[in-house]
């Protein structure tokens, strides 16, 4: 192991366990490691938006779509290039704000246009993508034939599930009191949701302890192991 | 000589090579309800398919002209789709069939053929007649709202109903309020609804004179999140009191974000945090350290992974649908108020439509079956109705 490679070690380690500190408390330690998360963060996040975004996929794409326009007559190419306009003013409309008062109020339309767009692809994509098959999966027979164990456990769970989404979305309804068998209905879908809840949170308890075994893993292994396999090299 | 020529020819494996048959009925036509660049080919076998090795789609822009190799295929293939095309240019098409020995045989060319973009997606017809609908329910549910909005009942929500004493309690105790929108995005619906519930929040911390942080991790959404919170003050006579700094973007990474949001946290000790909107694994951190600074803590989001977390550790949770309701529950203006009762009706018409095909299902379980095709005519509707579902 290099030299250059256990600093790294070393400041990866420093910085995980100052990170861990603020189990105890907040403390100096965990300021300095969270202003350098935030910070470094941030600025990863400016140069991939100035490189990622506005250089590959506006700059460039317009470049390459004028250019095969200009040299070989493509009219796609054209197309493409005059559409990557749109979002280049909409971008500098939203700038408009931090130029004064007066037209701060045009970066209200490129905001209003993106939510416009979100709700949508939202409506579209959840009719579709949601609510169309998971209408479809929850609907099966009550009760499959020929008798047997297997078809009897199939029906039990094809009955769970229609009453689990039918419960559930009784719950969601606003629009009535859940006070008599809306209530009552309503009240096995809050069991359901809780059930999914409980199942969910031990899931994912599992995958939160398995990213700590990780990083317990690697002070131990990769900083203590390295730092020794350094020393002993010496 | 003819002797031993023939006598070769006898003793020898020596096969004379055969000619082969090409390809037939190709079909070559753009591709319907797309996007534009591509085009959809589809072949008749060869009489000779069982000679064949090699199948190979090739593309040229004069029917005359040099054709490139698009694909080789060593298996029998009999379709093929070109997605490289370039839209509203013309191409020829033709297939070529080879045997073991390298006997080659065209297809006919057949071209010329353009691809081109669709305005609209006719698969997708049950989509817009399920979202006209859907549609058609929420306007005119808004229409009976601006009559008279009084007889538009919601149910107690508790999380919305503790906004307005979650806001005095951090005013009381003379902390600031720390409103969180999440990691999601401005065209999320939950940061949308989250944005709604913002109005609410900052109206009342404009009329209490109680200071609002709200970290965020998109710009956009801090944008819109400023302009709300402007828009609140404006409304309650109180824009002096608004400061812009205070709706600040933090990162645009996931746990850069959390750590960023715990450490103002834990600087300001807010009375009272709220968390609607989109977020994921960093739901438990920001709520865990709102309730070790001592803050009240309503949270709310549609993330089903979530939601076990938020309701372990935060006072008031918003489940879903309930974050989505809250703008006509707290407003009650014409045009939310109509949107949830269409929703509620969608939701009515969904149970309906779930028990009558599972009734269906079930009957035609019961029912005697015809021993040859093993249905009837209840399992035959239930099967149409789930596929028709699906199909889209």
């Amino acid at each position: 192991m290099s030299f250059a490679n256990l600093l790294g070690l070393w400041v990866a380690a420093t910085l995980t366990i100052a990170i861990l500190s603020f189990l105890y408390r907040d403390n100096p330690l965990y300021k300095f490691a969270e202003h350098v998360y935030v910070g470094v963060s941030a600025a990863y996040f400016i140069i991939y938006s100035a490189k990622f975004t506005m250089e590959l996929q506006l700059i460039n794409e317009f470049k390459s779509n004028l250019e095969a326009y200009l040299q070989q007559g493509s009219t796609s190419g054209l197309v493409e290039a005059l559409l990557l306009i749109i979002p280049t003013i909409l971008g500098i409309l939203m700038l408009t704000r931090w130029v004064g008062p007066k037209i701060g109020w045009i970066s209200r339309w490129p905001i209003a246009f993106t939510i416009g767009l979100g709700a949508g692809l939202g409506i579209t994509g959840g009719i579709q993508g949601v609510l169309l098959p998971q209408v479809q999966a929850t609907i099966e027979p009550l009760w499959v034939s020929p008798f047997s164990g297997a078809n009897l456990w199939a029906a039990v769970g094809s009955l769970l599930m229609i009453l689990g989404v039918v419960s559930t979305l009784i719950y969601f309804y606003f629009s009535r009191p859940h006070r008599g068998f809306i209530g009552v209905v309503s009240r096995i879908g809050i069991i359901f949701i809780m059930v999914s809840f409980g199942a969910a949170f031990g899931a994912t308890v599992m995958a939160r302890v398995s990213l700590l075994i990780g990083r317990l893993y690697f002070l131990v292994n990769e900083w203590i192991g390295g730092t020794i396999d350094f020393i002993q090299a010496l | 000589m003819v002797f031993l020529v023939l006598l070769f020819f006898f003793q020898s494996d020596y096969e004379p090579l055969k000619p082969l048959s090409p390809v037939t009925n190709l079909v070559v036509e753009d591709v319907e309800n797309d996007a534009g660049g591509s085009i959809d080919l589809s072949w008749k076998p060869s009489p000779d398919s069982a000679r064949v090795v090699t199948y190979k789609v090739l593309r040229g822009l004069y029917p005359d002209g040099e054709f490139t190799e698009l694909v080789v295929f060593k298996v029998p293939t009999y379709s093929f789709r070109d997605a490289t095309t370039e839209d509203r240019v013309e191409y020829f098409y033709m297939v070529q069939v080879i045997d073991e020995r390298g006997v080659v045989a065209s297809s006919e060319i057949v071209g010329p053929r353009i691809s081109k973009p669709h305005w609209f997606n006719t698969g997708r017809l049950a989509v817009l007649v399920v979202a006209m609908a859907y549609a058609l329910m929420v306007i005119l549910y808004i229409e009976f709202a601006k009559r008279d909005t009084s007889k538009m009942y919601i149910r107690r929500i508790a999380g919305l109903d503790q906004i307005d004493e979650a806001v005095g309690r951090a005013t009381e105790m003379g902390k600031p309020i720390l409103y969180s929108l999440g990691i999601g995005f401005l065209t999320d619906v939950a940061t949308l609804a989250s944005l709604s519930i913002l109005k609410r929040v900052a109206r009342r911390a404009a009329e209490y004179e109680t200071r609002i942080v709200i970290p965020n991790y998109d710009p956009i959404v801090m944008t819109a999140a400023q302009e709300t919170v402007r828009h609140a003050f404006v409304q309650t006579g109180r824009p002096d009191l608004y400061a812009e700094d205070d709706v600040t973007f933090v990162t645009n990474d996931q746990f850069g974000y959390a750590a960023g949001v715990d450490g103002i946290m834990l600087r300001e000790r807010p009375g009272t945090v709220f968390l609607q909107g989109s977020f994921f694994a960093e739901s438990l951190i920001l709520a865990e350290t709102a309730h070790s600074v001592g803050a009240i803590t309503i949270a709310g989001t549609d993330q089903a992974t979530q939601l076990p977390f938020f309701f372990a550790a935060c006072d008031y949770t918003l489940i879903g649908e309930e974050l989505f309701a809250a703008s006509a529950y707290l407003d009650r203006n014409p045009q939310m108020l109509g949107s949830l009762k269409g929703e509620d009706l969608a939701k009515i018409i969904i149970v309906v439509i779930i028990l009558l095909v599972s009734i269906f299902g079930t009957i035609g379980e019961i029912l005697p079956k015809d021993a040859a095709t093993e249905t009837n005519v209840m399992s035959e509707w239930f099967v149409k109705l789930k596929d028709f579902l699906g199909r889209y």
